[in-house]
């Protein structure tokens, strides 16, 4: 049975993205905003929730709102790491189905390559029994992650390389994303090592950046002008903080995110026609397949052989050109929704993924910590 | 120095496992109840909320879960790559993270390791593990 179609996204944008000396996070994040209310057709006085996570401010709401001059009467700072922003729109979709509210504004800003913001806290708690051992976080957990898969299935780093270079030929189809010259496979094992068995083209960007994403009940929604992208069916889940404590290395809890968003959208695996893989490393989208049950545990190395996620494969996958290509400003789950949601409108010209109707949209967040997935469709 | 970034850190619930470290002991806690080893140290069992936890030497013995050569290293760890940091499984059942030093080309998934205890700093010792020959 198809999930009823109680709340939409009816609007996106990015900010300025790559490199943004002399912008705040609170800037970006207002130029995102501005930009995906034009983009609904809607103003800031229609919005009446608002979400956003970062480590920018104590409670950052208080400080993006005041700076915004918009008094919501209802908000979210969930951040549960780069998977916060798919989690806002399920708890939007949530609040508007309980009618709580009709428009919310989702937003991120991040400094991260000019000037990142300082993350440490009084005491590291629960950080103290691993931060003495000197991993590089978070690449050092994924690459524990990347030894463990490779152990126990035979995955190899050429398999890893497949996703890097299928996301890079999107890359070249998009203006925006930062790095656009081809590569090889042998260029990201040629590429130095940074925690085997991840290279540096196993690694996502540093960069700058904020987007925007509007969420708006049916009713708002059905008087757009732009159709709305239906939020069908959404799930979330954590398995752990630190990574000694994720229960198995090569099963995120995409496991159960994903479950709960296709049985609420009521569609199947193969009726998805674009999706959109959070991609901080090469090994994060592979251990994402296979938990999301696209295919079996072990078997996401094949699933990704031979460029099946590039354009013109059978699985078109990271089509803006991921966060290994495009731009990742540290928590990079709402410029998934921006791409899928742009896939579903058919606004993507060279990079269309022809016949978009239905997009899964997966953030992964900490060191494979929080999963949160999306399914979205048009009319 | 590496003490500092966690200094801030060490309280009444850890400083029991940190203490034991300088005199050359690796302790754990076990949970009364339950009967299930624990790491990290805690006030409350994770497996069954019970509240009846206490410390217990580990054998100092297991094997290795997963482990990464680093080649970018940070902060007080600038110098030294490339190192190896790994997850160990005790043998009492608990995973905790490491060094495991000796040669590089010997270390793989599986093998068995033991303890050692590496005064880093003055007063700061860590468990870093060796493999077994
Ligand atoms: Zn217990």
């Amino acid at each position: 049975m198809k999930s009823e179609r109680v709340a939409a996204i009816v609007g996106v944008a990015e900010s300025d993205l790559g490199k943004t000396p002399g912008k705040n996070v609170l800037q970006l994040q207002a130029q995102a905003a501005k930009l995906a209310l034009e983009d609904a057709g809607l103003t800031k006085h229609d919005v009446d929730a608002i979400f956003t996570a970062g480590n920018w401010a104590w409670a950052p709401n208080l400080m993006l709102a005041e700076y915004l001059g918009i008094q919501p009467k209802y908000t979210d700072s969930t951040n549960i790491g780069g998977s916060s922003f798919e989690a806002h729109v399920g708890h939007a979709a949530a609040g508007i189905k309980a009618g709580l509210f009709d428009v919310a504004l989702i937003t991120y800003g991040s400094t991260n390559r000019t000037k990142p913001t300082n993350s440490s806290f009084q005491s590291p708690l629960t950080a103290q029994y691993e931060i003495p051992y000197g991993l590089p976080t978070p690449v050092g957990a994924y690459a524990l992650a990347a030894t463990r898969h490779m152990h126990q299935y035979g995955t190899t780093s050429e398999q890893l390389a497949e996703i890097a270079v299928a996301t890079r030929k999107w890359a070249t189809l998009n203006e925006k994303a930062y790095m656009r010259e081809p590569i090889e496979i042998a260029d990201v094992l040629n590429s130095r090592f940074i925690a085997e068995p991840l290279h540096l083209l196993d690694c996502c960007l540093v960069s700058d950046g904020g987007g925007a994403v509007i969420v708006a009940s049916n009713k708002v929604a059905s008087k757009l002008k732009k159709k709305p992208v239906w939020i069908l069916g959404h799930g979330e889940s954590h398995s752990h903080n630190t990574i000694t404590n994720m229960p198995d290395l090569t099963m995120t809890s995409a496991r159960e995110s994903g479950k709960a968003a296709f049985e609420m959208a009521g569609i199947s695996h193969h009726e998805i026609d674009v999706a959109e893989i959070y991609d901080s490393f090469t090994i994060t989208v592979l251990l994402t397949l296979e938990a999301l049950g696209f295919c079996q545990p072990g078997e996401g190395g094949a699933f990704v052989s031979g460029q099946r996620t590039a354009p013109g494969g059978d699985f078109p996958m990271n089509t803006n050109g991921g966060g290994l290509s495009y731009c990742h400003p540290g928590m990079y789950g709402i410029f998934l929704l921006i791409e899928a949601v742009r896939q579903l409108r058919g606004e993507c010209d060279v990079r269309q993924v022809s016949d978009a109707n239905l997009a899964l949209v997966h953030g992964t967040g900490g060191v494979l910590s929080s999963t949160s997935t999306v399914i979205l469709g048009r009319d | 120095m590496i003490k500092d970034l966690i200094k801030s850190g060490i309280d009444e619930e850890s400083k029991p496992y940190w203490d034991g470290l300088i005199d050359h002991k690796l302790l754990i806690q076990q949970c009364e109840d339950c009967q299930q080893s624990i790491f990290y140290p805690r006030s409350i069992c994770p497996h069954c909320f019970s509240g009846q936890l206490s410390w217990f030497q580990a054998n100092g013995t297991g094997s290795i879960y997963s482990f990464t050569i680093v080649h970018q290293g940070y902060g007080p760890f600038k110098g030294e790559p490339p190192y190896v940091v790994g997850i160990v499984e005790l043998d009492e059942g608990v995973r905790m993270m490491t060094r495991i030093i000796g040669d590089k080309d010997e270390i793989s998934i599986g093998k068995r390791v033991s303890v050692v205890y590496k005064e880093v700093e003055e007063d700061f010792v860590l468990p870093y593990f060796q493999l077994i020959a």
